[in-house]
């Protein structure tokens, strides 16, 4: 298991450390700034074995949280942990840098306490530690006699995500669909690789203890459904393939197995319901349609062409296209139909930004680049055109909510609001 | 989407606790020993926060122990939890004054607050001091039985802290039990608590896994604990499940039905030991049908943990790099995901790329190859190596592929980048030795970048590859000639390379290489200081100068072929880190007790492994220790069934690699004498048939020699059946083997007894058969039943194992008096009991029983009936080397268990027993 828990800035100090373990002294730090700091290891592994001592280590602005061990540690959990625990502590102070850090040492000491017992992980959900881990030590002492219970109850207890005796005066649900869309497209414009990847994100504002049954046009579920009914006449097509779906916490997984109904007891506020993986029929939102032609050895054409996908109706916003170009490049003379076109040397690439980008259109730019010749003749790698946007109101996976019930004691009405936004993932195009 | 900032009460959400860290003027302990005195709670909170930054930085704040100890007696429990904090770093060194705090622990774990009796009881455990133990006791006896579940489960994990520095208190006192029963608690996290408190002491505790035995009741609370607690305890359940056996296949079945719905938790820890579990549980389920279902559920998540972040995605590879040896179908279809993404950390690239070498087949590997052709064009020098370097891993994998493979090596040397042309010469090289004379058209093209090649591997393997092919490069003499002048300068292996290629030149083209190979051999051994090249140049010179015909035989003789290094490790190796999925073993492909020192539990391996699996550990984890340390003590060296990577080391022994000549010494084969003393070697007539032998070396493993093994005893005497069968091209003669140290002392009856039972040479396609005489008075050491052996032919040694059972190692008047047989079963208190279950029908015929018994010199003594049915048979038994040994078998009729205790003065064949009587009533 881990044997503690190291906050190192970049310069390979200690800024907070807790052991849960013996054996440790603060040598540690010396020895992970020696040998990966130093080494610029960083990059190349995350983790490090040294003298039988075990560092897992992510870097998060300009801090590493190191989890050290020294035995046969699961390292899956130490992973997971480390970034959960870096969301907890963001979840805190709303950022996670070397300053918010030392400025909340206390609380961090406490929370660390909380977190991890003996390296084992024990809760890391920061709406019930927020429940006791507060800093304000002011309550009066009955009161906290009689909440305590409560959070040990809560903390413990099968349903820990959610506190008793919420109030709304009105009940709302928000439901975003958020999809990443990621291609990977060969020189020839074949597809090698498209896949969605989805997250329902959920805004709660329920009272009570609801429990919540969510739709979505599954397959698996519409068929299954059609089966139940009999309906010989099964709607082809209706369906999304859904290659895996991985679920918050409150969702009742046995259930899922059994016969794909999504049903749960929601937390209150904003979570993560669901996250979804899509790889047949994406409907892909952009083309792209480049010509790169080496002309000798210090001239390049570039011409490229950007076809939008979807319907007339919607419009996609802040499309960002980046061609990469050699790094010896000189000058660049580029021109496009429309948007914002140049060349930028910071990034080596011609950077190709449209505010908005009508569905069902094209565009193109062209640009004519001379290079500097050089001594090595290691020639160019050619990094893949890279494109970023969004496309509100569409869903590049097809999939769409059909339906979210509310079951809860009083009855009370929702209000329901369903958006849907498609993002560029690793969108990219190989020259 | 926005995330709103958490409005947390308080002014505590910007924070400001970094003045704390300011104060650095002298008299600042001074300073602070007033505050913490101080009657306001304020200003001793704003001291000890102080004191706590202090300790943070890594100033020295132990004196101070006394005034921040005093603020402990507080209802402010934060300031409550800043002293525990600095408790647990200081009171080690200051264990006299600790024990001042323990009266407030005490108290603590009293509190009303749960909170404040879960913090006391916690940080007790973190205080490592032996006085402080013994306090604690009470406290935590009262916290396992708390009302309140959060106190409990804190309660539950403080038994393993104090396990760890005082075991045998936590025996004494009757926590394990405490915890034990903790595990059908109503609270899903003490349950898990538990679970992972008692997995950890039964790593640590000399008694193993009897701390925690699962069985059928523990397992229901388990899973049903299993779908409510948190996703961290879901995963201390799920590896404690890894570690149970199910009875049958039915119940993996069930259990494994039990875990699926936890492939789709969006904690990836979660997924994989979900996976883990499964996956050993697999090799109990038979059904092909079933087996498919769950290949089909698995794939997915394993391809989702690919989109987490790039750490969880290296630790999942790893894994999967596991996964996909053991059983491959799973994602023989997936391998796309496994493309590597341009903007991939480094460590997830390689891992990506190994993965793709072994999904890569007939199917996928057009895509495969445009794939790592694109990576080779990619800026990382060392990606790009090891993707040049897959593209020739592919072609000796794949042979169907291997010309596709070449066509994209020679384009890739025609991009001219140096690092891109010096890997790929030396992949072509492989390819050359796995399909010899088939693509010698392209030297041409290679032959052109000679002077590009500057690394030694590089440049070594153009010089094997030229003087290979010497008969068909027609300047031959002059490309190696251009690398003379420089060879004062370059590595020994490109000297050694060089050294051969121009003998082998010479043996070709005799008449305008003379001079060449002459100037050669003076080099290697009159100027160079390297023995290894001085000895090779002898070799050579002298071969050349006496029988030029052997020369040509040695040095052009045809080579072994060299294999495809896809799937390298071991069965059993495998099987175990399958069993240790997602920890530290899994991620850097080790045993645990490689890396871990001190005690680590086995764990049951199901399938495939072998029987005991701590003897795999040992052996396989100090590969070169064993060797050393069994040399030391002159005893018979023995090393580990380790296949050693044979691609490799083409270049580095080189020597190793020209066979032979068949005539070569075979060890102590004229001791005629000898074999006369223990009978002229019996053909294996009324033994058992071949094949109940079972094969200890495969034939890929034995270069072409395939051995069986089978110990079998014989008029009281015991013999080696040993079957070579040769599958390989050449004849194998000049067999010895010899034995490590073993549980039973045994060793050949003599260096040569099997060249004594198998003396001629075995044609290729034939096999013999002998029975090799066996004594037993050789050094012992405790392995098991396991006899380690080393065979030696004329082509090299090879290492394997078998086991030895019991009963061949049983005299045959082991028969006690039965007055003497209740004495010594009386005097000996001292029983190892065992249960079998699941017997076949077979084994409750108490009377066929006993015949079989006799029949394996286990005899029978007296048997009684029990008034609850069960009938108690007992038997005696004695070694060659004079053990004796006392057993009862309980047969409980229509159940299918039989219970089984051994009794015996010297204890070191009773494990070896139960397990012999456990196999003769299986049947």
């Amino acid at each position: 298991m881990i044997s503690g828990i190291l906050f190192v800035n970049q310069k390979g100090e200690i800024v907070i450390s807790r052991m849960y373990r013996d054996g440790f002294s603060r040598t540690l730090a010396d020895t992970f700034r020696a040998q990966v700091i130093a080494n610029k290891e960083a990059g190349r592994s995350p983790i490090k074995t040294i003298n039988g001592t075990h560092f897992f280590y992510i870097k998060h602005a300009n801090m590493y949280v190191v989890a050290v061990s020294n035995g046969n540690a699961q390292v899956a959990i130490a992973f997971q942990f480390l970034h959960e625990l870096v969301k907890v502590l963001k979840n805190y102070f709303g950022a996670f840098d070397e300053d918010s850090i030392k400025n909340n040492f206390v609380l961090i000491y406490e929370l660390l306490d909380e977190v991890l017992d003996y390296g084992y992980p024990q809760n890391c959900n920061t709406d019930v530690l927020k429940m006791y881990i507060t800093q304000e030590g002011t309550r009066s002492a009955a009161a906290e006699k009689a909440s305590a219970q409560a959070v040990t109850i809560q903390a413990t207890g099968a349903i820990s995500w959610r506190k008793e005796g919420i109030k709304y005066r009105k009940n709302e649900l928000f439901i975003d669909v958020v999809e990443n869309c990621n291609l990977m497209m060969s020189s020839k414009g074949t597809i090698l690789r498209s896949d969605v990847s989805g997250a329902i994100l959920v805004k709660c504002y329920l009272s009570g203890t609801p429990e919540c049954k969510f739709g979505l046009n599954d397959k698996l579920l519409l068929d299954n459904e059609a089966k139940a009914k009999k309906t010989n006449a099964r709607r082809t097509g209706s369906g999304i393939e859904i290659d895996d779906v991985s679920f918050h916490q409150c969702v009742k997984l046995g259930k899922f197995d059994m016969d794909r109904t999504i049903s749960f007891v929601p937390p209150d506020g904003e979570f993560q319901l669901m996250s979804y993986r899509i790889t047949e029929n994406v409907n892909l939102p952009f083309r792209v349609l480049p010509v790169v032609k080496e002309l000798g050895r210090t001239r390049l054409e570039v011409n490229v062409k950007v076809k939008s996908m979807f319907t007339f109706k919607l419009f996609a916003t802040n499309v960002v296209i980046k061609i990469p170009l050699p790094k010896n490049t000189a000058v660049a003379n580029v021109t496009a139909a429309s948007g914002k076109c140049k060349y930028e040397p910071e990034h080596c690439a011609i950077v190709w930004k449209l505010r908005r980008f009508p569905g069902d259109t094209e565009y193109f730019m062209s640009g004519e680049v001379e290079m500097m010749s050089t001594m090595g003749d290691k020639p160019w790698s050619r990094p893949p055109i890279s494109m970023d946007f969004q496309v509100p109101m569409f869903a590049a996976s097809g999939l769409h909510v059909r339906f979210l019930k509310v079951f809860e004691k009083s009855n009370y009405q929702t209000i329901k609001w369903v958006r849907y936004i498609t993002k560029a993932g690793q969108y990219q195009h190989r020259i | 989407m926005t995330t709103k900032f958490p409005s947390l009460g308080g002014s505590n959400a910007s924070g400001n606790d970094s003045k704390y860290f300011q104060t650095t003027k002298k008299g600042e302990i001074h300073e602070l020993k007033e505050e913490l005195n101080n009657a306001k709670m304020e200003k001793k909170k704003e001291a000890v926060k102080k004191v706590i930054a202090a300790m943070t930085v890594g100033k020295d704040v132990s004196m101070l122990f006394t005034d921040v100890v005093n603020c402990i007696q507080t209802q402010n429990i934060e300031l409550k939890k800043l002293v525990y904090l600095y408790l647990i770093n200081y009171a080690k060194s200051q264990p006299d004054l600790a024990i001042l705090a323990v009266n407030t622990f005490v108290k603590d774990t009293q509190d009303p607050n749960p909170l404040i009796r879960a913090l006391a009881v916690r940080t007790m455990g973190c205080i490592r001091v032996d006085k402080i133990v013994e306090y604690l006791c009470e406290p935590l006896r009262k916290c396992l039985k708390d009302e309140d579940p959060y106190v409990r489960k804190t309660a539950a994990v403080c038994v393993a802290k104090l396990y760890d520095i005082n075991g045998e208190l936590v025996e004494d006192q009757g926590f394990l039990d405490m915890v034990y029963d903790l595990l059908g608690d109503s609270n899903p996290m003490v349950v898990s608590n538990a679970v992972a408190s008692l997995a950890e002491i039964a790593e640590t505790s000399e008694m193993g896994q009897k701390v925690f035995q699962i069985n059928t009741a523990t397992l229901q609370k388990m899973l049903a604990a299993l779908n409510e607690c948190t996703e961290w305890g879901q995963v201390f359940i799920l590896d404690s499940l890894a570690l149970y056996m199910p009875n049958d296949g039915r119940e993996a079945e069930s259990i494994i039905e039990r875990v699926t719905p936890r492939l789709q938790h969006a904690n990836s820890a979660v997924v994989l030991s979900a996976v883990k579990v499964m996956i050993k549980y697999m090799d109990l389920i038979t059904s092909q049908d079933a087996l498919k279902a769950l290949y089909k559920k698995m794939a997915p998540p394993l391809v989702t943990l690919l989109s987490s972040e790039p750490e969880i995605q290296y630790v999942s590879l790893r894994n999967i790099n596991l996964i996909v040896q053991k059983r491959p179908s799973i994602l023989a279809h997936e391998i796309k995901v496994f493309f590597c993404k341009y903007n991939d950390p480094i460590y997830v690239k390689m891992e990506k790329l190994e993965i793709m070498i072994k999904l890569a087949s007939d199917r996928n590997v057009d895509q495969v190859l445009m794939e790592l052709k694109e990576y080779a064009t990619e800026v990382d020098v060392e990606f790009v190596r090891r993707s040049v370097r897959a593209i020739g891993r592919c072609a000796i994998k794949l042979e169907r592929a291997a010309e596709r493979c070449i066509n994209v090596l020679l384009e890739l040397i025609q991009t001219k980048v140096n690092y891109v042309v010096q890997e790929a010469v030396i992949v072509i090289k492989d390819i050359f030795r796995k399909f010899p004379n088939r693509y010698e058209s392209i030297i041409g093209t290679l032959c052109e970048n000679l002077d590009t090649l500057d690394e030694p591997e590089a440049k070594a393997s153009m010089i094997w590859i030229i003087g290979e092919y010497a008969e068909r490069i027609d300047n031959a003499d002059e490309l190696l000639e251009s690398f003379l002048d420089s060879f004062d300068d370059e590595t020994p292996q490109v000297q050694l390379q060089m050294l051969t290629a121009t003998v082998k030149l010479f043996l070709k083209r005799p008449a305008d290489t003379q001079k060449m190979v002459q100037d050669v051999l003076t080099l290697a051994t009159q100027d160079s200081d390297n023995p290894d090249l001085r000895d090779r140049g002898y070799i050579y010179w002298r071969l050349l100068s006496t029988d030029p015909e052997a020369a040509k035989k040695v040095v052009l003789a045809e080579k072994p072929n060299i294999a495809d290094d896809t799937f390298t490790l071991d069965p059993s190796v495998l099987d175990e880190l399958i069993s240790h999925l997602s920890t530290l073993a899994a991620i850097y492909h080790k045993p645990p007790s490689t890396f871990v020192s001190g005690r680590t539990r086995s764990v049951p391996t199901l399938g495939a492994g072998r029987m005991d699996l701590d003897d795999d550990l040992d052996s396989d984890a100090n590969i070169t220790s064993d060797m050393m340390v069994s040399g030391s003590e002159g005893t018979q060296a023995a090393p580990p069934p380790v296949p050693a990577p044979q691609v490799v080391d083409l270049l580095g022994g080189l020597m190793d690699d020209e066979p032979v000549a068949p005539s070569a010494p075979a060890p102590s084969h004229g001791g005629g004498g000898i074999a006369d003393l223990f009978g002229s070697p019996a053909p294996a007539p009324a033994a058992p048939p071949a094949n109940a032998a079972k094969v200890v070396l495969p034939a890929d493993r034995g270069e072409g020699m395939q051995v069986r093994s089978l110990f079998i005893s014989k008029n009281g005497s015991i013999f080696q059946q040993v079957t070579i069968e040769n599958h390989g091209q050449q004849p194998l003669s000049g067999f010895a083997l010899q034995y490590n140290k073993n549980s039973y002392g045994l060793v050949p009856a003599s260096p040569a007894a099997l060249g004594q039972v198998i003396p001629g040479p075995v044609m290729p396609g034939q096999s013999a058969t002998g029975n090799m005489p066996v004594v037993c008075n050789g050094p012992m050491a405790d392995m098991k039943g396991v006899v380690q052996m080393a065979i030696k032919n004329n082509v090299k040694v090879f290492y394997f194992q078998d086991t030895c059972d019991l009963t061949c190692f049983l005299s045959a008047d082991g028969r006690l008096d039965k007055g003497d047989f209740l004495n010594q079963w009386k005097s000996i208190a001292a029983e190892s009991r065992s249960d079998v279950h699941g017997l076949p029908p077979a084994a409750e015929n108490v009377d066929a029983v006993c015949a079989k018994f006799e029949a394996s010199s286990i005899f029978f003594i007296a048997r009684r009936k029990l008034p609850d049915g069960a009938d108690m048979v007992y038997f005696s038994v004695k070694t060659m080397n004079g053990v004796v040994m006392l057993a009862e078998v309980g047969f409980r009729p229509g159940t299918g268990t039989a219970s089984i205790s051994i009794k015996a003065t010297q204890p070191q064949y009773v494990g070896l027993l139960g397990e012999s009587i456990q196999k003769l009533l299986r049947g």
